[in-house]
């Protein structure tokens, strides 16, 4: 029981004392998780909104493909960035490799298809309601998507919370193209994976109260955006 | 009369099934009323003229073609404000910021809807909403406003609100064509009746006549069926 109380309590004394390495580390954590998922959205929403109310050829296939890319693994995605970004790939010459920027970019692949794969759900669902209006009033196709997309900004934030919260907490790519570098390129997830196989578990367990509490968080601002949206407008 | 479309010939099969049925039509009153059974087709020949749908055969002839506007039997209304609803449908127009919210708020009052101007158009009654969409329609000043059952789903206070404003909207000059479940709804505000039954044009007949003494016995025991 001492055995394992002990790296509770050295847990929670870091977390309440606002230790400055933990600090580090969770900051980063959300930089690179907050930076992906914008990048997604700006990405994945106009592709999801265009799967959604365009025509063209190979539409269906785009969404089967999407949609099977939500359940990318992590570490295959983390091995192509890996294998873009090392000095021999055809991005070598950035330099990116072992940097934040390069779990940026890991992370915003992963999270694109997601974005894309629930905005199309959300416009698709839209755009069956408002499609005769839409063309009534004259909008063109890509016009119906960008209305459709304003209307859905609700339904559309828990498509990015959503992928928030798969990127902050997956852990194989953002290890193989960042390395895990203390104080460079460490985030919770990894040092949480580290710690661990160090048997350091207080860190490990204060960092991972925190992913706990981050995703929880998550989906209580997700949820209570969506009611007061589902109040406020209808 | 003038004639401001001619249709010949028209269908449309849908799944092997013809919902439209060689239809020719010719309209010249200035309020025309299609009236028929349920599934008769009558929301699909205003689509189809509307062009939403696209004809499998046959012409629609517009000697001058009409700008036209659409109600629909439930107004589909943006998670925004009613004025904004508004603004949309001129914006989509061409017309700039300043002028569209101008127009947008004389047509909200017109329908009665300046003080529910920056309310949540979701959240107004199906009532509200329904003058919205007329406000938006007629925001457009249309020359031929076409309506979709636009009372089907509305209270007796409300469907007479909306009846007032499509009186309005007509006196303002623009074509009306609509269908309605209500008969009292139609003697009223239609000039000519059309009548259609399986996708086919039964008889179109001036609304006086068509009450009084229908030419078909199809139209005739429907008549007696809406009418006990
Ligand atoms: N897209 C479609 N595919 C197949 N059948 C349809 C379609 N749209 C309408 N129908 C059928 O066509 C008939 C006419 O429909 P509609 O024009 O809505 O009738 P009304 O408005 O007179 O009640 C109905 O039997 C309906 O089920
Ligand atoms: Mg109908």
């Amino acid at each position: 029981m001492h055995e394992f109380n002990e790296p509770l309590i050295t847990a929670w004394q870091l977390v309440a004392g606002a230790d400055a390495r933990l600090a580090g580390i969770v900051l980063l954590s959300l930089r690179v998780s907050l930076a992906a998922t914008l990048i997604a959205c700006v990405i994945g929403m106009p592709i999801g909104a265009l799967l959604a109310v365009g025509r063209f050829p190979g539409r269906r296939t785009l969404i089967v493909l999407f949609n099977g890319l939500m359940g990318l693994p992590p570490v295959v995605v983390g091995l192509l960035v890996y294998l873009l970004l090392s000095r021999a790939g055809p991005l070598g010459q950035f330099g990116l490799l072992f940097s934040p920027e390069a779990m940026i970019i890991a992370q915003a692949i992963l999270v694109t298809p997601i974005v894309a794969a629930l905005t199309r759900q959300v416009v698709a669902d839209s755009w069956s309601e408002y499609r005769e209006q839409l063309r009534s009033l004259g909008a063109s196709r890509g016009r119906a998507a960008a209305t459709l997309l304003w209307d859905g900004r609700f339904s559309l934030s828990t498509a990015a919370l959503a992928g928030f919260g798969r990127a902050i907490a997956e852990v194989g790519a953002v290890m193989i193209v960042g390395g895990n570098i203390d104080g460079v390129t460490r985030v919770m997830t990894t040092t949480i994976a580290l710690e661990t196989s160090k048997g350091d578990l207080p860190l490990a367990l204060a960092l991972g109260f925190i992913l706990i509490t981050v995703v929880l968080a998550i989906n209580a601002v997700a949820y209570a955006l969506r009611g007061w949206a589902e109040r406020h407008w209808g | 009369m003038n004639t401001w479309l001619s249709i010949d010939g028209l269908s449309l099969t849908e799944g092997g099934t013809r919902i439209i049925a060689d239809v020719s039509l010719t309209l010249g009153a200035q309020r025309t009323v299609v009236l028929g059974p349920n599934g008769a087709g009558k929301s699909t020949l205003l689509r189809l003229i509307h062009d939403l749908l696209h004809p499998s055969t046959g012409v629609l002839y517009w000697p001058r073609p009409l700008s036209q506007a659409m109600v629909f039997q439930r107004p589909v209304m943006l998670r925004t404000t009613a004025l904004t609803n508004v603004i949309y449908g001129l914006k989509l127009k061409g017309f700039k910021t300043g002028e569209a919210r101008r127009r947008a708020q004389e047509s909200l009052a017109r329908v009665g809807l300046e003080h529910l101007a920056l309310r949540p158009a979701r959240l107004l009654s199906g009532g509200e909403q329904q003058r919205v969409a007329l406000a938006r329609a007629w925001a457009l000043e249309p020359e031929l406003l076409i309506l979709d059952e636009p009372t089907a789903s509305l209270d007796p206070a409300s469907s007479r609100e909306v009846e007032r404003i499509i009186g309005d909207i007509a006196a303002s000059g623009a074509r009306i064509l609509m269908t309605t479940h209500n008969l009292g709804q139609a003697r009223r505000i239609a000039e000519d009746i059309v009548f259609i039954d399986r996708g086919r044009i039964v008889e179109q007949t001036p609304v006086a006549q068509f009450f009084k003494l229908p030419q078909t016995p199809a139209a005739q025991s429907f008549l007696q069926e809406e009418m006990p």
